[in-house]
């Protein structure tokens, strides 16, 4: 049951590439002439949007799946996290190669340029290199060679990820941070559970409150 | 007995015949030209033909020397890829939202350093002059490009009869503030109304296009009806749309953009491929339809420009 949920998701997060794939070769209201038209007036801007909005939604997808497995007692959720978060690496690729491919054309001096006087581009590429290691050690393979403790924390560098991802998105806008912080928004809420987590956790390990010794009073020192 | 007047149509929203007449051979063409693509043949491109807005054909229209023999941008393209904050921050979808909006009647007010205060309607003001055809490179500060065939008359026609007085150094435009049919107004992304600003000697430059057209007929709404600003060799956001009031005035006004981010739009916005935002390069652009960029060109291309900034520096008044 689970195999065949699991290959109904993963056609499901092909649906964004299909999306584009379909504007570029597909009909068009647009001028015939030019190619991707079917993507609107601009479509390697589309295709740079389509790509880094679905980097984040993935993200914030896999980011879902803890609270949700443990806020809807959901435990086999966890099944499809690999996947999640493998399609937003997937994604996160193809916004990259969409940047040095359709936007710099390999032009690797104007990279260079761009990684080091714009600090959107730095923290972007930043928060795709973060997600290399991760893809990496995804498998059950990596798991046991690292110890499921050493694995979990480094997979908490999903975290750092995805807070680059939406800073990345905030310095790159005009003037209306809307859709990025709506982004921030989720963000903040599925980071806030994981630290509401960590904090009962904290508290409850503290010795209770009668045998903690009350803390000398401070006497001021006039001065 | 008391005959009461209809009085409910006001004559400004009669069209005129000259017009109307053109209107129908206008729809003869774009008949024609269905038939012609019905028929398998690809002509230059009538898209303009399928855009969903009421669009009159203005005739008579005079050839200038200053239009590029570029490619022409089709008018699909530019009627559906529109940076109009003041409908949306989306650019596609200023094309759907400014349908309903009433460029009819309209009032331009002339204020500031004149002579005498003045209101003029619209309709007065497409008369102070021919209208021609200027087919300019559009380029916008985010790195994109169009090739337009704007319809007006240069801006100084309008400056002329306006009358400024020897202390105009700047003319401001506004645009219209109607957060009723302009929806991106509800909210504050921008600091609404938009204004816009040139120095005197460049509104005065004969390349300053007062635009009321373009693919020869009336703007559409997305495009900046009724009336907007082409500055070819300025940034796109200095060529205000739907202009209400334009202001002479003794000091450089603050431009809403530049309000909005001093350090990354200036006053002047020239296209400069030597003088990049802080946060793109301005040495490339995208034609759009173009698979790969191009060279920017500094003014855009214009060079005839270049002798209003001598002696200034650009890198610092970007």
């Amino acid at each position: 049951m689970i195999r065949y949920f699991k290959l109904v998701i993963f056609f499901a997060c092909l649906g964004p590439l299909a999306y584009l794939l379909w504007g570029f070769f597909g009909p068009t209201p647009f001028d015939r002439t030019a190619w991707g038209a079917g993507l609107g007036a601009n479509p390697i801007e589309k295709i740079t949007h389509t790509t880094g909005d679905w980097t984040l939604w993935f993200l914030l997808i896999t980011l879902a799946i803890t609270p949700a497995r443990k806020l809807l007692r959901l435990p086999w959720l966890i099944k499809f996290r690999r996947m999640l978060g493998l399609f937003a690496f997937f994604y996160a690729c193809l916004h990259f190669l969409t940047y040095v491919w359709l936007d710099k054309f390999f032009d690797v001096h104007e990279m260079l340029a761009d990684i080091a006087k714009r600090k959107f581009i730095t923290i972007g590429l930043t928060a795709l290199v973060l997600l290399v290691p991760l893809a990496i050690t995804s498998t059950s393979g990596w798991i046991r060679r690292l110890g499921g403790k050493r694995w979990q924390a480094l997979h908490r560098l999903i975290y750092f990820a995805a807070i680059a991802g939406v800073i990345h998105y905030l310095w790159l806008v005009k003037a209306d941070i809307r859709k990025p912080l709506e982004d921030a928004i989720v963000l903040g809420i599925l980071l806030g559970f994981r630290v509401l987590v960590w904090a009962a956790a904290a508290l409850n390990k503290r010795p209770p409150l009668a045998s903690v010794s009350p803390r000398p009073v401070e006497r001021r020192v006039e001065q | 007995m008391l005959i009461k007047k209809a009085d409910d149509i006001a004559s400004s929203e009669i069209t005129p015949k000259s017009l109307y007449l053109n209107r129908r051979k206008f729809l003869a063409a774009a008949g024609l030209a269905g038939a012609a693509v019905a028929g398998g043949k690809t002509l230059l491109d009538f898209s303009g033909a399928k855009a969903a807005y009421a669009a009159e054909t203005i005739p008579n229209l005079q050839k200038s020397a200053s239009s590029t023999s570029e490619r022409i941008t089709p008018a699909q393209t530019v009627t559906h890829y529109n940076n109009y904050y003041e409908f949306s921050t989306d650019k596609e979808e200023p094309a759907g939202l400014a349908q309903s909006f009433k460029t009819h009647p309209w009032t331009v007010t002339i204020d500031g350093e004149v002579q005498k205060k003045l209101k003029w309607d619209i309709d007065t003001i497409l008369k102070f002059a021919a209208p021609e055809e200027r087919i300019y490179r559009h380029r916008c500060v985010e790195g994109w490009s169009i090739v337009v065939p704007w319809v007006g008359f240069s801006l100084s026609e309008l400056i002329k009869r306006a009358e400024p007085t020897s202390k105009a150094q700047y003319v401001e435009f506004t645009t219209v503030y109607a957060p009723s049919e302009m929806p991106g107004q509800r909210r504050d992304v921008l600091d609404w109304p938009y204004v816009e600003g040139l120095r005197m000697d460049e509104a005065m430059h004969p390349l300053a296009l007062l635009c009321f057209g373009m693919y020869g007929q009336t703007l559409p709404n997305q495009d900046g009806a009724p009336l907007r600003l082409v500055v070819p060799w300025k940034y796109g956001f200095k060529s205000a749309k739907a202009i209400v009031r334009i202001h002479f005035a003794k000091n450089q006004p603050t431009n809403t953009w530049s309000r909005s981010a001093p350090n990354e739009y200036g006053f002047y916005a020239n296209v400069n491929p030597t003088v990049d935002h802080p946060r793109w390069s301005q040495k490339t652009e995208r034609r759009l339809g173009e698979f790969t960029k191009r060279p920017t060109l500094m003014f855009n291309g214009y060079d005839q420009v270049a002798s209003l900034y001598s002696g200034m520096d650009l890198k610092k008044n970007f």
